[in-house]
């Protein structure tokens, strides 16, 4: 219960003023820029973009900059920009396969077309902290190699031209879209993707691990990790034709699973599928293996009652705007609520012990 | 009117380019009218399941768009990436004088470099990615003689 009661304003005012005198910190530290933010804490910017559902590198770095690095308050930050902005309509499906790759592997295929290019990964670093990136340094120069003009095609096409793996079939419905009709269950596939790719790192990551260790395995295989630039066309009516409107970096994850068939499916591999903005790349194999988790009831797999597998549990709670929403409004006033609660204990408490003081 | 794959050329390359190195090149805009005030808004990316199934919501992205006439009644439109009125003014503008007799100089002044800048951003990051490419070779096969 909300009753409204005055007093707080001069108390809001100076909090926020404080808020804003720690944000800044040591006057004598220099302040962070936001270009700074957005080229040198550019996973964080990817996540905030990611999370907050909107491809703008310079808005996550000043959201982050404005949340004093709370990533989940500047993801709430994005999403309420967001919603001012008018909707000026929906790309084309990006096309993944014509990506500009700066990392591609495979686990499943050691030789394979357009080969495994590592690119800018913490793979094989020995996690040892580097106390050289404190003091001041000159600019890393990368090395260079010729480039090869070749394909770099997806490696589930290897296996589909064999029929090994099940197909997935161009169809071009215009998709539900939850940032504009509430969420309804059962969800197309389509749907559960849109939830997941905005959802929360943290907990995405934490239900595909408990797939991995047993609540629902699915057995996964990353048949391919990639992540690259895509360009981005939108039909544009007042000219009749497509253009590009910019392009985004993403990262993409197919993942190849087993698959032992069923009364109409012959044994083959099936797919999970995780695409996510910027390069974020333990969202996007989590991803995959959420997806493909939810896949259960449509290839006709036994349902083990595991979070992972349950539609319900993991689309309304990967959302961590909606989560932290609810989960903070507790700590705002409840004291007429609590008012009651308390009026009800003391009731009980003094009927028990006039029960009691009347056995004895 | 331009052919619709040059004019798609060059209205992807305004959109994807830098909006301060736009305004380098083109300092000084002629005389226009406004028909479509610049406006920032968002487009919805979308994405394929499987990478080529059917289509599902990826997330929005900033656009902002314009439309302009030029005194002598040619039109041009811009949508560019990114939250930058005066990107999207300036490209209108450039889209416009692409169809007018001032083509030739606009493709060798703005177009042509800020196509040869961004080839050149291309190349050098696909060659840094290029360098670290795997090159395997087996070392010992684990076969019985």
């Amino acid at each position: 219960m909300y009753v409204a009661v005055k007093g707080g304003e001069r108390a809001i005012d100076n909090a926020h003023a404080f808020l804003a005198e720690e944000r800044r910190g040591d006057p004598l530290v220099p302040e962070l820029s936001v270009a700074q933010i957005r080229e040198q804490m550019a996973l964080a910017v990817n996540r905030v973009m990611a999370e907050g559902s909107l491809y703008d590198p310079d808005l996550a770095a000043l959201a982050i900059k404005q949340s004093r690095g709370d990533l989940i308050e500047a993801v709430f930050l994005i999403r309420a920009y967001r919603t001012t902005l008018p909707r000026i309509g929906a790309s084309r499906p990006i096309d993944t396969a014509d990506m500009a790759v700066c990392r591609r592997v495979s686990a499943t295929f050691k030789d394979l077309p357009g080969g495994q290019v590592l690119g800018p990964t913490f793979d094989y670093t020995h996690r040892l902290l580097d106390f050289a990136l404190a003091a001041e340094g000159l600019p890393p120069v990368a090395p260079t190699a010729p480039v090869r003009d070749e394909a770099v095609p997806h490696v589930t096409g290897l296996l589909d031209r064999d029929g090994l793996i099940e197909q997935a079939l161009t169809d071009d419905t215009a998709p539900p879209d939850l940032t504009r009709e509430p969420l309804e269950l059962p969800a197309s596939r389509a749907l559960r993707l849109q939830a997941l790719t905005r959802g929360d790192e943290g907990f995405i990551l934490g239900l595909a691990y408990s797939t991995q260790r047993g609540y629902g395995r699915t057995h996964a295989f990353v048949g391919e990790l990639r992540i690259g630039t895509v360009a981005v066309e939108m039909d544009i009516p007042e000219l009749g034709f497509a253009i590009e409107i910019g392009e985004v970096e993403v990262t993409e994850c197919e993942t190849v699973n087993q698959f032992k068939g069923s009364k109409t499916e012959p044994p083959q591999f099936t797919r999970g599928y995780g695409l996510v903005f910027g390069q974020t790349e333990r969202k996007a194999i989590s991803m995959s293996l959420v997806d493909r988790a939810l896949r259960w009831k449509e290839l006709g797999e036994d349902y083990d009652g595991v979070p992972a597998q349950d539609e319900e549990f993991v689309l309304y709670h990967c959302d961590n705007i909606q989560a932290t929403g609810f989960l903070e409004h507790i700590k705002l006033p409840h004291y007429v609520d609590f008012q009651a609660e308390l009026e009800l204990v003391r009731r009980l408490r003094s009927e028990a012990m006039a029960l009691r003081e009347a056995a004895e | 009117m331009s052919e619709p794959a040059a004019r798609k050329g060059w209205m992807g390359l305004l959109a994807r380019a830098e909006a301060g190195r736009l305004a380098s090149l083109v300092p000084d805009l002629p005389a226009h009218q406004v028909l479509r005030a610049p406006e920032v808004g968002a487009v919805m990316v979308q994405g394929r399941v499987g990478g080529t199934g059917g289509p599902f919501n990826l997330g929005e992205m900033t656009v902002t768009r314009c439309s302009v006439r030029l005194d002598g009644g040619v039109v041009g439109h811009a949508y560019v990436q990114g939250r930058d009125r005066d990107h999207a003014t300036r490209a209108a503008v450039v889209d416009a004088l692409m169809q007018t007799d001032d083509a030739p100089r606009v493709q060798a002044d703005v177009l042509a470099p800020l196509r040869a800048e961004e080839d050149a951003r291309r190349q050098t990051r696909a060659a840094k990615a290029a360098a670290t490419r795997v090159e395997f070779f087996t070392m010992v096969r684990g076969e019985d003689k």
